[in-house]
């Protein structure tokens, strides 16, 4: 295999990998500080208990982020110099400022969040709580505007082959920005309920009864209930946007190879690229036009029209655009039912009388939400190709000229690391909710008082 | 908005305070794993105790550091880094390990804390061995022939050392009793290591550098020159005669060693930042070809002048926190 290609597979399983930390930490940060909260205003115990459990989960989550990030940064150098060497004058503030605005503020009050609530006052606690939350988010918020900006670039000049920021308001604000961070944020918020109602879930299966068992069960399903419409709304805002400026991956996305309106909108099919057709469609009839031009005869760009002349094909390959795409919204309608049902369920029997099945239908359901933020991000990415920034820099540009083999050894042993951790790191979950959140010290220690 | 000309300059100084602060700081947290296999279990958990609330903003003197060389000067951020390709895979790799190892060692099943310490210590050692050894590769000119790649494995072996050493120098700070006496031993040991190293790497760097030759031997720059070493000297006899007499009754001076330690990294690092300038990839690029657009780097100083002093404050704050003897690491 040729260094781009397994650069291309190093820099996936590493951005993979990292993405699946910081999906739960974003969201998980204030959660945990609405149970802080919680417990300083009704100084119930269960709520310090859902803290203490959560934040052991946070902690960890916390450490592989880190760590998998700082494998990425270094990775822009070695292997893709041509990114920073072409568009350093734009990406390389809006990492710094993630840097400095983020980075330092989460990693020094999370060791007083985790370690220092015997030593600081109740407020300072609840205080570096929220740093670590607001922290968390800052740090989705700039790497969010990089990489919309490598979709929909604006506010920037090209001089000599080089990238200059013009409009930094541009820059950062750029089209589909806003979109994609409320889609980004929304997916942490549910990734993180259905987290929290699955291990609640578990552990209810096995028969812990405590207060922090159930009101967590009740916390999840409700959050996933509340956040599900919510991002519904926000992925079809997210789509109509994309198909305004990135036409050729909404195409892929519904395996549309003619424009033409009544696109059926495609359950399954398998497209063929080499025919450049879909064998074994199954569809609704003009669903596709529906949904993004919100009429029946509405005229959807096909994948035909991305095709040069000399035959160059300019848009994504469709089979993995169309399929992760599926996969996204297939999650998301399950987690709509079965967080609606939750709800349901819970009204009529309360949230400790829920019936086993469901329960372990939730349990199997903890980690859905890294499933879909996965094929999500893989759709949006993959849908980008061949370029890395949309009509400035293809990814064929940016490679570095490092010698296959030596990609392809770091590769194996990142990959081999990436297996072991993540085992470990959903045993340890698993082996945390067996073991029960319980929290042992006397409520009345200093830093735990409730607020009077 | 601000000088093209001063502009380099300022983010060079900038990177170099970053790396002299991860050196140091991350320094003493790396050392403390590579001490692990010296430690028994209990005392372990004490010395995981003393880095606690620490290691990870201390790591991250390190992002901020290959950040200001990515965005600050793009071009040297790719040469260096695709010329030591081998070596960051190995630092990450030693990352990734140690940081997780720390978390899982408390969380994991009691049976798996013996495999994770192993994992910590070995994230450790290989992080140190690697910065080392990308430190020898570039006072090298990374150049990858024999007696360079030899080199830079005698370095490789030094900075694990000097971690060591500064690793010990904390755990003295940190803890009393037997562990406190232990961890003095351990920088006896460690001080020669030290010595040797720094001495080796002075004696082959304006060996296999004219220019470096020329700029340390020239007068009257020598005259200026000459406290670096000397000081240094002098501070390896006061840490020699200090640890003699460490741990003492009252346990006054149980800073010093931690103390004398930062100010030998801080000299060697003066040393070598000396030798460089006004290279960024060692005789091939300097600070102001390599550097970034001059609007570019004026946004980035703005922020970097707001906020960096907010983070040295809340850093100090964290270090006020959790000053005095490390206790039982506990979330509550």
């Amino acid at each position: 295999m040729d260094t781009l290609l397994l650069s291309r597979i190093q820099f996936a399983a590493n951005i993979s990998f990292h993405i699946l930390f910081p999906t739960i930490t974003i969201a998980l940060g204030w959660v945990l500080l609405f149970f802080k909260l919680r417990f300083n205003r009704t100084g119930e115990r269960k709520w310090m208990d859902l803290y203490m459990f959560w934040v052991k989960v946070f902690a960890l989550s916390f450490a592989l982020g880190v760590v998998s990030g700082i494998t990425m940064s270094f990775q822009f150098g070695t292997n893709w110099p041509g990114f920073m060497e072409t568009v350093g004058n734009v990406a390389g503030p809006l990492l710094a400022y993630e840097v400095l605005t983020a980075f330092f503020l989460e990693a020094v009050f999370l060791g007083i969040m985790l370690f220092g609530a015997s030593r600081v006052p109740g407020w300072l606690h609840t205080l570096a709580t929220f740093l670590v939350a607001f922290g968390t988010t800052m740090s989705a918020f700039w790497i969010l505007v990089l990489n919309s900006w490598m979709h929909t670039p604006t506010g920037h000049e090209l001089r000599d082959g080089v990238v200059h920021a013009a409009d930094w308001w541009a820059i950062i604000f750029n089209p589909s920005m806003p979109y994609r961070l409320s889609h980004m944020l929304l997916a942490s918020g549910l990734t993180v309920a259905f987290l929290i109602a699955g291990l609640s879930a578990y552990r209810h299966l096995r028969g812990d009864r405590t207060p922090e068992v159930t009101t967590g069960l009740r916390f999840g399903l409700i959050l996933g209930a509340v956040l599900i419409p919510l991002q519904i709304l926000a992925g079809d805002m997210h789509g109509l946007n994309t198909l305004e400026h990135q036409p050729q991956k909404v195409a892929a996305m519904e395996g549309n190879w003619e424009t033409g309106g009544n696109v059926p909108l495609l359950l399954f099919a398998l497209p063929d690229e080499a025919a450049r057709t879909n064998h074994y469609e199954i569809g609704i009839p003009s669903l596709a036009s529906v949904i993004l031009k919100h009429d029946p005869a509405g005229v959807v760009p096909g994948l035909n029209d991305f095709v040069a002349e000399d035959g160059t094909v300019l848009h994504p390959p469709v089979a993995p655009v169309f399929w992760s795409f599926r996969i996204m919204v297939g999650v998301g309608m399950l987690m709509l039912a079965a967080s609606w049902a939750g709800a349901y369920l819970m009204w009529r029997r309360g949230a400790d009388r829920l019936p086993r099945p469901f329960l372990m239908g939730l349990t199997g359901m903890t980690f859905a939400g890294w499933v879909a933020t996965l094929a999500g991000w893989y759709t949006t990415e993959i849908g980008r190709q061949p370029w890395l920034v949309q009509g400035v820099l293809t990814v064929e540009q940016a490679v570095g000229d490092i010698a296959s083999g030596m990609v392809l050894s770091t590769l194996l042993a990142y990959i081999a690391i990436y297996i072991a951790l993540l085992a470990a790191y959903i045993g340890v979950l698993f082996h945390l909710a067996r073991k029960g959140g319980r929290y042992d010290a006397p409520v009345a220690s200093p830093g735990m008082q409730p607020a009077e | 908005m601000f000088d093209p000309q001063t502009l380099p300059l300022i983010f060079a100084a900038l990177m170099g305070v970053s790396i002299l602060l991860y050196v140091v700081l991350d320094g003493f947290d790396l050392g403390v794993g590579l001490l692990f296999p010296f430690a028994a279990e209990a005392e372990r958990d004490r010395m995981i105790a003393s880095i606690g609330p620490f290691w990870d903003a201390n790591e991250t003197w390190l992002v901020l550091a290959i950040g200001i060389l990515l965005v600050a000067f793009p071009v040297a951020h790719g040469d260096i880094l695709t010329a030591l390709y081998l070596p960051v895979a190995v630092m990450l790799i030693g990352l990734i390990l140690r940081g997780v190892a720390f978390e899982f060692r408390a969380k994991a099943p009691l049976g798996h804390k013996r495999p994770w310490d192993a994992a910590f210590w070995a994230g450790s050692a290989l992080t140190a061995l690697a910065q080392g050894f990308m430190l020898g590769m570039y006072v090298m000119g990374l150049d990858w022939t024999w007696p360079k790649v030899a080199f830079s494995l005698g370095t490789a072996v030094a900075l694990a050392v000097a971690y060591s050493f500064i690793g010990a120098a904390w755990v003295i700070l940190k803890t009393d009793g037997a562990l406190q006496r232990k961890a003095v031993r351990w920088a006896k040991g460690g001080i020669w290591g030290l010595v040797l190293g720094m001495g080796a790497v002075s004696v082959a760097t304006p060996l296999v550098s004219p220019r470096i030759f020329d700029k340390w031997f020239r007068f009257p720059e020598i005259v200026a020159l000459a406290p670096l070493p000397m000081m240094s000297a002098l501070l390896v006899a006061l840490l020699w005669l200090a640890l003699r007499r460490l741990p003492t009754a009252n346990d006054s001076f149980a800073w010093f060693p931690f103390a004398a330690a930062t100010v030998l990294m801080v000299l060697g690092f003066f040393g070598m930042a000396y030798s460089f300038y006004p290279y960024i990839v060692p005789e091939k690029l300097t600070i102001w070809q390599a550097a970034a657009a001059t609007e570019s780097l004026s946004i980035i100083l703005v922020g970097t002048l707001v906020v960096l002093p907010m983070i040295l404050g809340y850093t100090i704050l964290a270090y006020v926190i959790f000053r005095g003897k490390a206790t039982k690491l506990s979330y509550d």
